[in-house]
């Protein structure tokens, strides 16, 4: 279906973020922090970041928060009872100013939790998240959407997707079901578009790679032991790259509270050595050079076959955050080069 | 820089060393660690300003290790780090080379000798705007002083880029991965993340060389230098110790001594 196309004035978007605030809902947004630009909940569009290529961390945390409780338990009695999550009491969250590449993701967390059974928590928290995006008009060297389907203004995943057309107008593309109830609440908030063409007003983004040569390379690259010793040598393992990632998913479960307390879902990382060891002390995965194929797999290999959905939006976060410079795009170039 | 080039060409040369540890240029005119093991690549080498990251990180790391005799090219901070390492019992004496910017020179370090000596000779105080920031930092009264970490660490990810950016947090069990019992919550809630950074914090007290690459690690911008320098600076009042000066020293937070004039150990 077709999106249809409105305006709305910076002021009415301002109206519009008090409006859903009023409602009772959360506002995730970008906002700077120190010489960074983050996600956080915010009280106002003057809190919000338009100025800013991407955040740090994606909004995955708005279906996929760092820690949540999946149910409580109690031991009384030789019984125990578990209590399950009030799904009816999740917030409503409206993330605003995420980028295409970040409303793509959200597919991507779904092929992965709704899988094989449905993630009920994650399904629930993404029922009830609008995203309302805004189009990038500037890219820098880490970004990389148009080699795995996205675009600067593509409008797949976001409910309403804005694009900031100057003098303080954005074109609003009304998107899907959620963003047509959520442009019908805001009422006279927007106006027509007469004549708005987004093209001009889009980044520049040249495709470096085809997905589909990466994963036919890397179909023939798992014994190729020396080759990922060579690209990962300077990596020491930390998670970063996984946890500011949009599509990551790997998460680590942790009881709290003794006989009586919470089973939590907390991230977790396969660039971890801790995250293969098994109990008898042998890991599957004993050196960083694995764990750095079994990322590159994960999302460009394993996921395409699995889920046929490819594991990577192109956002460029893990580069970015990279405390030695891993550049995803330079170690897709060299998987697509290999000669193994 | 030429220096640097045509020490390390002629290393991997005669086969002094099997690889050179430094840096080369990376994304967006940044550094990055390159790892050098034939003399033609010697010539990719960089030192200047944006060479920030701690090298000696590498030392520990196995798919490095297993590459023979390693020359690292060490800033002042890496120096302290080998100089730590070795204080711990995780080098040996003439196992590594160091090779020293100084100035467009270079100077080869061979020895713990050696570089304890060029590390003797520099100055390893904190800059006028470090010192003003930990002036301030240690300023706070203790309610505002929690209100501050609490507000920091709020942030914390938990993932660990801290303590895998650190050459001194090479332990192949860390505590926080501990679950019998559990001493630190995994989750990244605010006792999790406050008890593992206060723990990190506290483990590298007397250890910490102030190189800075945990905070220059850390995706969300957390100024983990305080802690350190703060803890430096205590254990440096209270002990008259620091770290990274000597390759025999007492690690001052773990060394029982029977004069100690602490009442409270007897």
């Amino acid at each position: 279906m077709e999106s249809e196309k409105r305006s709305i004035e910076r002021g009415a978007l301002s109206r519009l973020v008090e409006q859903w605030l009023s409602q009772g809902k959360r506002v995730l947004a970008p906002m700077h922090s120190g010489d960074k630009v983050d996600f956080a909940w915010v009280t106002s569009l003057d809190d919000v970041s338009l100025d800013h290529v991407q955040t740090v961390q994606s909004p995955k945390t708005a279906v996929f928060p760092r820690v949540e409780e999946l149910f409580s338990f109690r031991s009384a009695d030789g019984r125990v009872e578990v209590r399950e999550r009030d799904l009816g009491a999740l917030p409503e969250i409206v993330v605003l100013g995420l980028r295409p590449c970040d409303a793509a993701a959200m597919a991507a967390l779904g092929a992965i939790f709704n899988w094989d059974a449905p993630d009920r928590l994650f399904s629930a928290r993404l029922a009830r998240t609008t995203l309302v995006t805004i189009a990038c008009s500037r890219a820098d060297e880490h970004c990389f959407c148009t080699s795995v389907g996205g675009g600067p203004g593509a409008v797949a995943g976001s409910d309403i997707l804005l694009t900031d057309m100057g003098q303080g107008a954005y074109l609003a593309e009304i998107v899907s079901a959620k963003g047509r109830e959520a442009a019908r609440a805001a009422g006279p908030l927007f106006a027509p578009a007469p004549g708005m063409d987004k093209e001009s007003r889009l980044a520049t983004v040249a495709k470096a790679f085809s997905p589909d040569a990466i994963a036919a390379a890397l179909e023939r690259m798992f014994d190729a032991g020396g080759f990922w010793e060579e690209q990962s040598r300077r990596c020491v393992g930390c998670g970063a790259c996984a946890y500011v990632c949009p599509t990551c998913a790997c998460f680590d479960i942790q009881d709290e509270g003794g006989i009586s307390g919470q089973r939590l879902r907390c991230w977790d990382s396969c660039g971890f050595g801790l995250f293969t060891l098994h109990t008898s002390g042998h890991n599957p995965r004993w050196l960083q050079s694995q764990r750095w194929r079994q990322r590159l797999m994960h999302k460009f290999a394993y996921m395409p076959e699995r889920q046929q959905a490819l594991g990577c939006v192109g956002c460029g976060r893990c580069s970015r955050a990279c405390p030695v410079d891993m550049n995803i795009l330079e170690h897709l170039r060299a998987v697509a080069e290999a000669k193994p | 820089m030429n220096a640097l080039r045509e020490k390390a060409r002629e290393l991997l040369a005669a086969k002094t060393v099997q690889v050179v540890i430094g840096y080369g240029r990376g994304s967006g005119g940044s550094a990055r660690a390159v790892f050098m093991r034939a003399p033609a690549q010697a010539a990719e080498l960089i030192f200047d300003a944006t060479c920030l990251q701690n090298l000696a990180v590498y030392l520990m790391k196995p798919e490095v290790r297993k590459l023979g005799k390693a020359a690292l090219v060490a800033t002042p901070a890496a120096l302290r780090t080998i100089l730590q390492l070795a204080a711990e019992n995780q080098v040996a004496d003439n196992s590594l080379l160091a090779l020293a910017p100084v100035g467009e020179d270079i100077m080869p370090l061979a020895t713990f000798a050696a570089i304890e000596a060029h590390v003797a000779a520099a100055d390893h105080d904190l800059s006028a705007a470090e010192g003003a920031e930990l002036g301030k930092f240690a300023a706070m009264g203790l309610e505002e002083r929690r209100r501050f970490w609490e507000e920091q660490f709020s942030r914390c990810l938990k993932c660990y880029a801290c303590r895998a950016a650190c050459p001194l947090c090479y332990c192949t069990r860390c505590t926080v991965e501990c679950n019998q019992p559990q001493w630190i919550p995994v989750p990244a809630h605010d006792l999790g993340n406050l008890e593992w950074n206060v723990m990190r914090a506290m483990h590298l007290a007397g250890r910490c060389v102030n190189c800075g690459d945990c905070s220059r690690a850390c995706p969300v911008g957390i100024p983990l230098y305080l802690l350190n320098q703060k803890l430096i600076s205590d254990v440096s009042s209270v002990f008259q110790a620091r770290s990274g000066m000597a390759a025999r020293s007492d690690n001052a937070m773990s060394t029982f001594k029977p004069n100690d004039p602490e009442d409270f150990i007897r």
